[in-house]
Order: structure tokens, then C-alpha cells, then sequence
């Protein structure tokens, strides 16, 4: 599929590498987060609002205070506050008004499970019976957990502070709404007025957690000058300093993070919730303090996704073209702004050539954990709602599912409705794949069905810095400032491999700390082997122009008269064929003889990244008896540009579709009536386990993304985007109706059967 | 609060910690012994990551008390490498990149090498269920089955 004509020459991009930090993972060497200890260090335990929703009346730390072995009990009197931040709002917000008030509750606590105090104290133990004896009094207000109730005047208001933002009158009373995004084009009522089926639905899904097995944890030592080690499972280290900084109003250079190894994040580790109260407590005591979340301080404290309400309404021809489409989609936003509305818009119809189209988002707080990103944050549910839309278009006009969407399909120069203008993309590609796999044409048996869905998604690039050395021996080290969650580290060490012409093996890639290195933006939004890795390439290109240089003062010639080539330097005019070519471990050892150490340096802002689309078909079969769903065949087909270690851009394919099918069967969050999440483990939140799913079939399609050294799009988004909405629809074609409400869980499916038989009486 | 002293046998060396009542194996190994290879997902039960080897059976460290091990016999990650040659299910999990965050690849494969013990010859089912206590949120599952139902056939031809 790729129109790269390099591809076939590669020596290590596309193969199935060994992987760099894969010993240390199976033998247990690698340290996470919580495997570091650190001499005298103290232990946080932090206490946690039993209420949706209260007003602090007052604090008593005296007796906490008192216990033997606590050293320091913090309340937000020692986090900095800062005011509201103003217009123009960022796509992606980081108030500190806000992060201050997360991080430890100040007026009020807003959610359940909403820090309040922390103590460090020399024990675990200790730590935890301190927070028995701190006296909170509050006063419980009612809460509010639904986005569409939140909206409504009269609801109970979160942040009084907060105004609903863009309104044209300026509002006079505050509202959990905090803004709504807009997306536009065409006119809706000529649209809606060509289509011969005009279907309108409401679609629910509820939020889930990014459910990462390693719970937050962070190492903060200080010391008397002011500055601060800090060692913490992240997704972005350098943001983390960022945070951390703009909170406690300190100096970015006195602050230096190491990223553990990460356990998982899947966007749930992008932002700062036990650091700078470790931090606090550390500068309070003089001692190193460590904060580890239980599992159940994870689920009530640390960002889920959102959940949405949405209702829709599409029209088009009996031929199949879309004429029209409309959408508003209420998100929770949890207690304070900064749900993924822009992204959500962004991700609506955004595979279909539509005339005439608008989708609405709204940005609402409500009484529940501020929302985190997670996997293509916004994306999963709007094409759960559009996607579901779609295929009921398709059904009812009696069209193919896949030859309604290649009727629709967007193509180089379309634009999404935020604007992103699609470059060379093989969504025409994906869909034509799905329809010649076996799969599609299998038969299905009895109480079986199957499901199909697309998803859209955009990936990131930005910040990214990257260091590689030559070292004496002809060995070289790369270093770069992203955590590696899923196997980077393998694909920056090809790159730079395939770039030198050498051993993979003669190259250590390592993740550096914030001292190291440049900023280097997040691991996440897809970015890393694409931002990442583009700088990996520019640092190695340096060190090539360099030994070309050595071996040009070597010989007496021009550096222009220098090529490199399969890892050595070779003169490159005729009549020079007795000028031995010098290879890079030759030109390694005289370096420093000859002027000095050798080293590639790129700090880059990548732009031109690549939209990436991933068509999904699932079957299932449901247990008329208990309602109960087993997934029995699952195939992801997806463009990821070019799969620089297909292994991992396989397990990417696979890990997202088995997280959609959480997401679409079991996943959500209960409440009581008084706003206290239920389901607070993973014996009640339950995840898929091995015996749940089938084995993932992938397809990679490869249209390289040209703006790209390698054609890399990005991977680890897309393939969650369509998977809720298949499997969804695998659950409607099997029962022969409609479901608008995630999870699709025994009860609900159990009352749907019921009801059809009813009808059918 | 008063420690008891406790001896065992790790992965085959005599041990001896301190141990306060209510402290689970988990916490005995990862903070007392500074044995960080088995993992901290839950400390409930619920996710596999902390899975040893107690006498002979796959137990959740987490759910096991240190007061209660005088005389057992335990193994955990760090004992299933020969030397420095790793056990055919740890190579078979880097050949077929069965991990990616890494985090559950501990528990998966202590729980896999009591499973294969007990079922040398397992079908993708069996294999699945054999796993179904361990959680892993990265792979969605799929080359973590390959990799044990691989390293099965190799164990079983190597007798
Ligand atoms: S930590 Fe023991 S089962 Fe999760
Ligand atoms: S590899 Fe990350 S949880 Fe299994």
C-alpha cells in the first residue's frame, strides 16, 4: 500500500526489533514509580471528601499534629492560590485557579473522593492514622452528576466564580456551563430539506477511567537552597515541571523531574495531582516524602474521561449522500472546566464529506473527578454517536455499511470542522481493506452479530528535544525527554539506526530528566515516534554531517566531497577510489584527537502531522438467557503511515480495541444517591480480563504521512476512536434493535430483548 | 506496634524479615526486602499484578499475610531467570512484544509458569483463563496467549 519507494530498502525500520528496555520488564528490574526509596524519606497519606459536595467550614489538624511520627499536615493554605485565568481560552485549558483547587480543596470540595489535608508522617501507617484524627467540618450542599442537568438554570452551581463564556449578553448569574464549541458549515435547513431519511437520535455514554494497572505515585526531595528532585510516573515530565512551577510560584531550573518507568497512562498521566503536595510537605520537613494512590484514591481522585449526552439528527439520499448532519453533545467536564469539547468537534463527521453539517459541544462541570484525557480524548464517544447514526442511515436505506461511508468519504484537501485540512490520507484505502477481509464476508451464527464502525483522529506533534552521543567506541546513546509507555524507545533506537547505518544494538536510547534535556512535550496525542522521532533523525543527521567533516579533514578534501553510506564515510568523486571509506567506529575513535567529542542536538516544533482513520469490525454473541456479550472475532484495520516497529504498532491496534470493548460492554461509574462513587476497584470496575475477548486481528495499512522523515502518522489514538460504536452495533445487528446507552451491560440488554418480544406479541 | 520475626525460603535463599501483624506479603516484599518486581495495581485482589509462587500454588501477595509465612516457600519474579538466562516464557514475551507498559509482565508471567506447571499443553481457552486473574490494560491480551502458548511448545519439546 505504500507509495514510499524507499520502503522496501529499510534494514530496520519495519522489522520486528528486540526491544531496548524489555529485559529490565520481564526480569523485574525496571523501576515505576513506586519502586524507588529514597534514606529518611516520610510517607503521604492524603484525606479525601467522603461528599459530592460541601462547603469547608473548618479544618482541626491539633490532634493529627500530636500523633507520634507525623512531622507536617498540609491543608491549601500552603498551595498557592492563583486567580482565574482570562480569554482566549486554550483548546486545551490548565487554569491554576483551578489545578490549585484539585490538587487540595479550598472553599469547597466538589467531588467525592476531593483532597482536603495531607499528612507525611515516618509511616505508611502512621499516615494513615493521622488522617483519622483530622477534623473536617462541612456543610453538604446537593450535587449534580449530569451534564444536561448541570446546564439548566436552577442546578446546583460548582464554581460560583465561573460565568458561561462566549455568551453574547454577559451573563449575570454563574453557570456550570462553561462554554460550548461550535462547528459549521453549509445550510442545515436546505440540507435536511434534500434527504429522503431524516433519522434523530440521543446517545448516552458514561465516563471511564484510562484504568492504567500502576496507581499515581512521586518521590519529592528538597533541599535548603530551594531546589527540588523530584521523581514521578508521568507522561510528560517537562509538563509536570511546568505545573509544578506555575503552582508553587518557584523557578523551573530548581525543579528537576525524573520519569520512572511508566505503567500505563493512556492520558491519565498528563497532569499533576500528588506532586506539589509531596513537594510541600518536603519543603515543610526538610525530608524526602513519598505519595503512592491506593487503587481506590486512583478511581475517586484522578481524572476519568468524560461522559456525554448527545442528540443527533442526520438526513441523506436514498443514493446514499449525506445530506445533512446536526449534533449537541453535552460533556462532563467533572468539577472544574476543560472537557475535550474542541476535540469532540473536531472529531464529528470528520471522515464524511458533508454540506451542510454543525456540531455542538458543552464544556460542563458537575460533581465528579475533573476529567482527564484519555486516548483520543473526546473522540470515542461523538463517533459513538455519530457512527451509530450512520449505520442506522445505512441500514434503513439498505446500503452497505462500508459502501455508505466510501460514498462519504472525505479526501486530501477536506477539512474537518475545526479546520484541520486533510493532506494525503488513506481512509479510501482502509475501507476497501475492510471490505476484501474475510472477516467481512464470514457467516455469523445464531445470536451472533456484527458490528462495524470508523474513526477519525488527529494527531499531535509540538515541543520535542532529543540528544544523541558519539562515544569513543562507536557506540551511541539517544537521549530524549518522553517517557517511553509502550516500546518508543525501540522505535527512536531504529530510527537513529537505520539513519547511521549501524547495529541497532550499538544504539541506547534513554529517557533523560528535565535537567538533561530540552522540553520535550508529553507522551501522548499519538506524538512521540512521530514529533520525537523526527528529532531523533535531525540529531543523528548532525552527527553524520560531522564525521563527515572528520573524514574529509582526514583525506583533504571537501566535506562535499564526503557521502555517508551504510555506516562509514566514503569519498564520493571519481578518481578517489584508493581513499579507503572510514567507518563509523573508526571515525568514532579519532574524534576526540581531532577536535573534540562528537554530539547531534534537535530541539524542534513539528507541524504537518497526519490525520489517521482505523475501520473496526467486530462480532459478537449475546446470551439471550443472561443478556451477557462475548466478543468472538475482532479485526482492526487502521493507516498508520508507516509502522516503524510493527509489534508495537500492532499492540497499540489491539490494546484499544480491547479498551473499546470495556468501554462499550462493562465500564462506567456508579454513584449512590448522595454522589459517592460505588465501584471504586477492579473487583466492581471491571476491565476486560484474557478470558473476555478474542484474539485482535490487525491490518496495517501504510500511506506514509510525506511531511514525515519515515512516513510516521502516530498509532496509539485512532484505534480506541471507532471501538465503543462497533461494538455497539455488533450488539444491535445480534438483537435486531437499536442501543443508544454505554455500557451495553447484561441488565440493559436483558430489558431490550424483553421489550422486542413484547412488540413482537 | 510489635514485629514478628519471620523465616522463609525466597526463590531459594533463606530469608528472614520483620513482619507487623496485618502486613500483607506484598508490602513485606516490596518495602521490607526492596524486591520491587512484583507490583502494586490494587493491593485488593482484583488485578494479578503481585502474583508469587507460595508452596508450590500462585497466590495474590497482596492478599497474604507476612506473619503467616514461617517455613513457606516463596517465589516471585526475580527468581525466574537462571543466572542470567531468562526462563523460555520471559524470552517468549519479548519475542512477541507481550508487553508494552510492562507494569502487569511480572504477575503474568509468574502466573503463566504455575499455570503451564500445572497444563503444559493448554488451548487458547485454557490460556485465557489461566490468566483471567491477571489484568493488563496495554495489549488487549492477544500476543500475551501467543507468547505463552509459544513458550508451552518449546518448554514441552524441551522436555
Ligand atoms: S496488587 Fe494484588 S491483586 Fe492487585
Ligand atoms: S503491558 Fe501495560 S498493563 Fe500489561
Amino acid at each position: 500500500m505504500s507509495n514510499d519507494q524507499s520502503t522496501t530498502n529499510y534494514r530496520w525500520v519495519g522489522k520486528r526489533t528486540p526491544r531496548p528496555d524489555g529485559v529490565d520488564k520481564v526480569t523485574g528490574r525496571a523501576r515505576y514509580g513506586d519502586d524507588m526509596s529514597v534514606p529518611g524519606m516520610l510517607h503521604c497519606k492524603i484525606l479525601r471528601s467522603p461528599h459530592a459536595h460541601a462547603r469547608i467550614v473548618s479544618i482541626d489538624l491539633s490532634k493529627a499534629k500530636a500523633l507520634k511520627g507525623v512531622k507536617a499536615v498540609l491543608t491549601c493554605a500552603e498551595i498557592p492560590d492563583h486567580p482565574l485565568s482570562e480569554p482566549p481560552y486554550a483548546p486545551i485549558i490548565n487554569d491554576m485557579h483551578d489545578i490549585s483547587r484539585n490538587v487540595m480543596a479550598r472553599e469547597k470540595v466538589l467531588y467525592d473522593g476531593h483532597a482536603v489535608a495531607a499528612v507525611a508522617a515516618t509511616s505508611e501507617r502512621i499516615a494513615r492514622a493521622a488522617l483519622k484524627l483530622i477534623d473536617v467540618e462541612y456543610e453538604v450542599l446537593p450535587h449534580v452528576l449530569d451534564p444536561l442537568e448541570a446546564a439548566q438554570p436552577g442546578a446546583p452551581i460548582l464554581n460560583e466564580d465561573q460565568f458561561t463564556f462566549g455568551d453574547e449578553t454577559e451573563p449575570k448569574v454563574p453557570s456550570n456551563l462553561f462554554r460550548s464549541i461550535t462547528g459549521k458549515r453549509g445550510d442545515l435547513e436546505a440540507g435536511f430539506a434534500e434527504a429522503d431519511l431524516i433519522i434523530e437520535r440521543e446517545f448516552i455514554s458514561e465516563p471511564v477511567h484510562q484504568g492504567y494497572i500502576e496507581p499515581l505515585a512521586c518521590i519529592a526531595t528538597t533541599s535548603e537552597d530551594g531546589c527540588v528532585e523530584l521523581w514521578t510516573t508521568t507522561q510528560g515530565h517537562f509538563v509536570i515541571r511546568a505545573l509544578c512551577a506555575k503552582l508553587l510560584n518557584m523557578e523551573l531550573a530548581k525543579i528537576r523531574v525524573t520519569a520512572s518507568e511508566i505503567g500505563g497512562g493512556f492520558g491519565g498521566k498528563n497532569t499533576i495531582y500528588g506532586e506539589p503536595v509531596a513537594i510541600r510537605l518536603s519543603q515543610m520537613t526538610g525530608r524526602p516524602v513519598r505519595m503512592v494512590m491506593t487503587r481506590t484514591e486512583v478511581f475517586r481522585a484522578s481524572g476519568p474521561t468524560v461522559g456525554s449526552r448527545s442528540k443527533i439528527k442526520m438526513g441523506a439520499k436514498k443514493d446514499g449522500t449525506i445530506t445533512a448532519a446536526e449534533v449537541d453533545t453535552w460533556y462532563q467536564a467533572g468539577a472544574f472546566k476543560g472537557a475535550p469539547v474542541g476535540r469532540a468537534v473536531e472529531t464529528y463527521f470528520s471522515s464524511y464529506k458533508i454540506a451542510n453539517v454543525r456540531a455542538t459541544c458543552y464544556d460542563v462541570c458537575v460533581n465528579r473527578p475533573k476529567v482527564a484525557a484519555y486516548r483520543a480524548p473526546g473522540a470515542p464517544m461523538a463517533a459513538f454517536a455519530a457512527e451509530g447514526a450512520i449505520n442506522e442511515l445505512a441500514d434503513r436505506l439498505g446500503i452497505d455499511p462500508i459502501d455508505f461511508r466510501l460514498k462519504n468519504a472525505v479526501g486530501e484537501g477536506d477539512e474537518s470542522l475545526m479546520g484541520s485540512k486533510y493532506g494525503q490520507i488513506g481512509l479510501v484505502e482502509v475501507l476497501e481493506k475492510v471490505k476484501s477481509h474475510p472477516h467481512y464476508a464470514a457467516p455469523l451464527g445464531p445470536n451472533q452479530g456484527r458490528g462495524f464502525a470508523l474513526g477519525y483522529w488527529m494527531h499531535g506533534g509540538g515541543l520535542s528535544s532529543v540528544s544523541a552521543h558519539l562515544l569513543d567506541d562507536g557506540t551511541v546513546t539517544v537521549a530524549t525527554g518522553n517517557p517511553d509507555i509502550g516500546g518508543s524507545r525501540s522505535s527512536m533506537r531504529v530510527m537513529a539506526a537505520e539513519e547511521l547505518g549501524i547495529d541497532i544494538e550499538l544504539i541506547k536510547p534513554i529517557v533523560a530528566d528535565t535537567g538533561s534535556m530540552g522540553y520535550s512535550h508529553l507522551t501522548a496525542g499519538s506524538r512521540t515516534t512521530f514529533a520525537t522521532g523526527w528529532a531523533v533523525v535531525n540529531a543523528v543527521r548532525e552527527i553524520i554531517d560531522k564525521l563527515r567533516a572528520l573524514a574529509a579533514k582526514k583525506w583533504g578534501i571537501s566535506v562535499d566531497d564526503v557521502i555517508w553510506e551504510s555506516g562509514q564515510a566514503v569519498p564520493k568523486k571519481a578518481g578517489q577510489d584508493r581513499i579507503k571509506p572510514l567507518s563509523l567506529k573508526e571515525l568514532a575513535g579519532m574524534a576526540t584527537k581531532m577536535g573534540g567529542a562528537i554530539a547531534g542536538h534537535s530541539e524542534i516544533n513539528a507541524g504537518g502531522v497526519g490525520a489517521a482513520f482505523s475501520a473496526q469490525l467486530v462480532d459478537v454473541e449475546v446470551d439471550p438467557e443472561t443478556g451477557f456479550v462475548t466478543p468472538t472475532r475482532y479485526t482492526v484495520v487502521q493507516d498508520v503511515g508507516r509502522a516503524i516497529s510493527p509489534d508495537y504498532v500492532e499492540g497499540q491496534m489491539q490494546g484499544g480495541a480491547v479498551q473499546g470493548i470495556g468501554w462499550a460492554l462493562n465500564e462506567a461509574y456508579i454513584y449512590d444517591a448522595e454522589g459517592r462513587l460505588q465501584n471504586t476497584g477492579f473487583l466492581d470496575y471491571r476491565m476486560p480480563v484474557a478470558s473476555d475477548v478474542p484474539m485482535i486481528d490487525t491490518v496495517l495499512v501504510e500511506v506514509p504521512n510525506p511531511n514525515h522523515p519515515y512516513g510516521v502518522r502516530g498509532v496509539g489514538e485512532p484505534c480506541l476512536v471507532p471501538a465503543p460504536a462497533a461494538v455497539a452495533n455488533a450488539v444491535e445487528n445480534a438483537i435486531g434493535r437499536t442501543m443508544s446507552w454505554l455500557p451495553l451491560s447484561p441488565p440493559k440488554i436483558l430489558q431490550a430483548i424483553e421489550e422486542l418480544k413484547l412488540a413482537a406479541e | 506496634m510489635a514485629k514478628n520475626f519471620v523465616t522463609t525460603t525466597i526463590n531459594g535463599d533463606e530469608v528472614e524479615f520483620a513482619s507487623y501483624p496485618g502486613q500483607s506479603l506484598l508490602d513485606v516484599l516490596r518495602s521490607e526486602l526492596h524486591m520491587t518486581g512484583t507490583k502494586n495495581g490494587c493491593g485488593s485482589g482484583d488485578c494479578g499484578a503481585c502474583t508469587v509462587v507460595l508452596n508450590g500454588r500462585p497466590v495474590n501477595a497482596c492478599l497474604v499475610l507476612g506473619v503467616e509465612l514461617d517455613g513457606a516457600e516463596i517465589e516471585t519474579i526475580e527468581g525466574m531467570a537462571t543466572g542470567t538466562k531468562l526462563h523460555p516464557l520471559q524470552q517468549k514475551f519479548l519475542d512477541h512484544a507481550a508487553l508494552q507498559c510492562g507494569i502487569c509482565t511480572p504477575g503474568i508471567l509468574t502466573m503463566a509458569k504455575a499455570f503451564l506447571e500445572k497444563n503444559p499443553d493448554p488451548t487458547e481457552s485454557e490460556v485465557r483463563y489461566g490468566l483471567a486473574g491477571n489484568l493488563c490494560r496495554c495489549t488487549g491480551y492477544d500476543k500475551i496467549v501467543r507468547a505463552v502458548l509459544d513458550a508451552a511448545a518449546d518448554m514441552r519439546a524441551d522436555g
